[in-house]
């Protein structure tokens, strides 16, 4: 009886009358979150704004106080040279732009389609009883604790064209019959990069997946064992659509992450064409190239990117974000 | 003595109806049971009262005072929760002492209040100790306990028996009571959906069903006059039988009320002749079940040694000062006594 | 057709000794690397073959990684320390208070964690060179915010709607106010909670390199991440790797003890904020 039916939005002409309490309460609701919300509005909401702003203007590095308006210049603007003749500008006109984009969307594809394949096959493991279980997890949580940009050296250094663990074991195995640089090479960079990034956070994955899992419940598998399903059948019809929402969330996690990666690509493969996804081209040209506005516009259409799969995304699930029903 | 009326209460969730139009008025001192079965909104009501929910329309008075606007904590009530609602990380003793210091008592004063209301209820020697590492009945007791050293002129009660195993359940409720007597001048509310309890703990009792309260009245104003046949059939155990058809019609009524007990049993002669398809001997009482030709089924108590076989042809005939008569509706129809 | 049990309990144990020996291998190799010097370095090696500290002495002894390390420890710590603060309040606001617009505020807190930092790349800049927080250390705890915040207000939510709803109502009728409720009843009872929250903000704020990178300029003000990614030597082949592994190593160490000693908290925090939302 405790439980108290919620509204989740208010429909009717919810209680004409309020009492002292709950008045109180929802003043000291907004009161416990003024401190927060002016912090994120200032760290979030009002840069954002700046961030798109500036893609207007013609604001450079050292000027930013005497940015001007230029319309959608950054983004796009044909140039007639007068002669007939002309020539498009801007971000949208940018070949290397479009190869971020494309190399940002195949990294997270991917990454992200091997992520949650491996962190499937760790999350069966871990959900398996076996002896020293807990430190098996110990040891797949540590690539996720290391600091991304550690990982990132670590594997440089593992993948290094001539003194590399790497291509020595690849040698020793007969898999490569001469060194790889791996990093250095335009065909192979990304696959450097995307392997470091899955050995990264698949750990991640493969937590989400196992708090899934763990949600089953256990007799549904001992009902299924009675009725002799085979395993793989069992998987694929039991568990897995059980499991469904909890992977389809660490799925958009990490690809919402994915979408935004930086740091590996920057200090693994700085300045190819073959690895530069957009928030590294963004960051080039704000603070490399003192093209601040221009860097700004490549930032503004990378938000609306994200936020466009957010909503997409949140509108898919119809997430319960009131937590009712608890 | 504080005395407690409800005014025209209505209580909704957005649109959910929970309360409607609830009219009460308790006298210092009483001790009144809210019965009803779940979602019948008598917690809620509880909770209007504590200051918990906000009333949606009509007055709540406390001596006379109204309540309506005045914060939980001022009202001079206390409360007994279902899950007792100990705070886990505070000993026995701050649990007691939380809400003294809240209202800024002098520590003496906390400590004289606490030391009284544990001896009352025999915690003393558990003062130091921490909710986990008590029985159910001694968190119970502790429960309890925070509650009285507040002195309060309202005490409440929220189903605080249902998570006791049944021994237990009973020696509590004897306790709750001693403890009325003890604090004659405190006005008590409890909730149940045990009519159990609620005869036995209750000067009055308040059936409320699906938001509206169906009878006020004594445990044995109830049980002998109920004012639906809701009531009727929630107040005694077990049921009251109801019987439509003939047996009604003849009575110009939809439905016949009569109660086990009021059931007379004879092996050659009777209103209604039957066979016995099941019994039920708890020793103190026998019951049992007769398929008769006229009436259906109806279940019948016997004195407790009385000895019958299932199978057994027997007669019935309903004690006609007992009887109860329903329309359509459950509501009452006069007895037809001069019939 | 089902294959004999020694087999699957043979298959079984390759699988955990490979996911374990992918897990642990570059890290193992990088304190392996680490403990090399001069020749050895170019040398690879599977198993130890030299003990050599050099490296963690050319490191440490030059004054500026220690003071770097120092800087990351601040920024972390001070960053953890305020989003908590911030968090519990706001968490009991939009855990236990119903009010109108609480749904689109928690979509709203819940998008800004989705944000990508460099979005608010060129804003923030501004910001902090304005207030004059330009290569000092706050510039890093205020810009953290943006994304430890969403996340400990989250999941401080997500646990604290787990607790009972009757221990606050009692703490109501004994006349506690909501500051009180929170000091006296949540903040004790959820103390775990915050452990897990915290600890998982330190590691994303120790980890940070996007804005500890742009927002501070000169060595000694520089977080670690920042100072591993630039060491470098004069050309591409006097890349000095040993000092590298070793700050690595450095830097690694006490998050790996972290994961090993609060392993279930954090599952459980990482978890908390995902799979119940």
């Amino acid at each position: 009886m405790s439980a108290i039916p919620e509204t989740s939005m208010p429909t009717a002409p919810v209680t004409a009358r309020t009492s002292r309490l709950s008045r109180e309460r929802i003043r000291s609701a907004w009161l416990f979150l003024a401190p927060m919300l002016i912090v994120l509005a200032g760290v979030a909401l009002y840069p954002l704004y700046r961030t798109i702003w500036f893609s207007f203007t013609d604001a450079s590095l050292d000027l930013l106080g005497e940015a001007r308006f230029i319309g959608w210049r950054n983004y796009l603007e044909y140039v007639d040279y007068g002669n007939g003749d002309g020539e498009w500008f801007g971000l949208l006109a940018d070949p290397r732009w479009w190869r971020s984009v494309w190399n940002t969307v195949w990294f997270a594809l991917v990454s992200v389609s091997l992520e949650t394949a491996f962190g499937l096959v760790i999350a069966l493991v871990l959900h398996k009883k076996f002896p020293g279980r807990v430190w098996v997890q110990a040891a797949v949580l540590i690539p996720w604790a290391i600091p991304t940009i550690v990982s990132a050296r670590m594997w440089a250094w593992m993948l290094h064209d001539q003194f590399g663990i790497v291509n020595d074991m690849l040698q020793r195995l007969g898999l490569i019959d001469a060194p790889v640089a791996w990093t250095a090479s335009p065909e192979t960079a990304m696959i450097a990069v995307i392997m470091v990034d899955v050995w990264k956070t698949t750990p991640f994955m493969a937590l989400l997946i196992l708090a899934g899992l763990q949600m089953v419940p256990k007799d549904m598998y001992e009902a299924a064992r009675l009725d002799g399903v085979p395993p793989i059948r069992l998987f694929r019809k039991v568990t897995l659509p059980l499991i469904m929402p909890a992977l389809l969330v660490a799925i958009v996690f990490r690809a919402l992450d994915a979408l935004r990666v930086f740091d590996i690509v920057y200090v693994m493969t700085p300045n190819t064409d073959a690895t530069r996804t957009m928030s590294v081209y963004a960051r080039e040209n704000l603070f490399d190239f003192d093209r601040f506005a221009y860097g700004s516009a490549a930032s503004t259409l990378l938000f609306f990117i994200i936020a466009l799969i957010t909503i997409g995304f949140i509108y898919a699930t119809r997430m319960n974000l009131e937590g009712d029903e608890r | 003595m504080a005395s407690v009326e409800l005014k025209n209460v209505c209580k909704s969730f957005g649109s959910v109806e929970v309360l409607r139009d609830v009219n009460l008025s308790l006298e210092g001192g009483e001790f009144v049971v809210f019965v009803g079965p779940s979602g019948c909104g008598k917690s809620t009501l509880l909770r209007l009262i504590a200051g918990l929910e906000d009333i949606t329309d009509g007055e709540l008075m406390i001596d006379g005072e109204r309540m309506n606007d005045v914060l939980p904590a001022k009202r001079g009530i206390s409360m007994v929760f279902q899950s007792y609602a100990l705070y886990p990380h505070m000993t026995v003793f701050e649990n007691m002492a939380f809400g003294l210091e809240q209202a800024k008592l002098s520590p003496d004063e906390i400590k004289a209040r606490i030391a009284q209301a544990a001896d009352m209820l025999q915690i003393s020697e558990y003062m130091e100790r921490k909710p986990r590492q008590l029985s159910g009945g001694q968190r119970q007791r502790v429960a309890i306990g925070r509650a009285i050293t507040r002195q309060p002129r309202v005490f409440l009660f929220d189903e605080p028996l249902s998570n006791l195993d049944a021994a237990l359940r009973v020696d509590t409720r004897l306790e709750i009571a001693a403890l009325h007597k003890r604090l004659a001048d405190t006005t008590m509310i409890y909730v149940t959906h045990d009519q159990v309890e609620a005869m036995t703990l209750a000067d009055r009792i308040v059936v409320l069903n699906a938001g509206n309260v169906e009878q006020v009245g004594t445990p044995l104003e109830l049980y002998a006059n109920p004012a639906s046949q809701f009531v009727a059939g929630f107040i005694g155990s077990p049921r009251m039988n109801f019987i439509g058809g003939e047996v009604a019609a003849g009575h110009g009524a939809a439905t016949f009320g009569i109660r086990p007990e009021h059931v007379d049993l004879s092996r050659d002669k009777g209103l209604w002749k039957g066979t016995v398809r099941l019994t039920e001997a708890l020793g103190s009482d026998t019951f049992a079940h007769v398929d008769t030709e006229t009436a259906g089924m109806v279940n019948v108590r016997l004195a407790g040694a009385e000895r019958i076989g299932e199978g057994e042809t027997v007669f019935l005939t309903p004690q006609t000062e007992a009887v109860h008569l329903f329309d359509d509706a459950g509501w009452p129809v006069r007895k037809a006594k001069a019939a | 057709m089902t294959a004999p049990a020694w087999l699957k309990t043979t298959g079984f144990y390759l699988l955990v000794g490979i996911i374990v020996l992918q897990a642990l291998f570059p890290f193992y190799y990088a304190v392996l690397t680490s403990l090399e010097d001069g020749q050895a370095l170019f040398e690879v090696n599977y198993l130890p073959a030299v003990f050599d500290l050099s490296n963690y002495r050319s490191m440490l002894s030059d004054g500026v990684f220690g003071k770097q390390i120092l800087n990351s420890v601040f920024v972390a710590t001070v960053t953890v320390i305020i989003s908590l603060f911030l968090a519990i309040t706001a968490s009991f606001a939009l855990a236990r208070i119903r009010f109108r617009g609480r749904g689109l505020l928690l979509l709203t807190i819940l998008s800004v964690s989705m944000f990508p930092q460099i979005a608010v790349l060129s804003g923030l800049f501004e910001l902090i060179r304005a207030f004059g927080l330009f290569n000092s250390l706050w510039s890093l705890v205020f810009s953290y915010m943006i994304f430890t915040l969403p996340f400990t207000v989250w999941v401080l939510t997500t646990f604290m709607r787990a607790l009972p709803i009757e221990i606050e109502e009692a703490a109501i009728m004994d006349g506690a106010s909501s500051f009180t409720i929170i000091r006296r009843i949540f903040v004790p009872l959820l103390w775990p909670a915050m452990v897990t929250t915290g600890l998982l903000a330190f590691i994303h704020a120790w980890n940070e390199f996007l804005f500890a990178l742009t927002f501070l300029s000169t060595d000694t003000q520089r977080t670690v991440p920042v100072a591993i990614a630039l060491i470098s030597g004069r050309s591409e082949f006097e890349v000095p790797w040993g000092n590298i592994m070793a700050a690595s190593v450095v830097v690694t160490l006490p998050l790996v003890v972290l994961v090993l000693i609060f392993q279930r908290r954090i599952v459980s925090g990482l978890t908390a904020g995902a799979v119940k939302g």
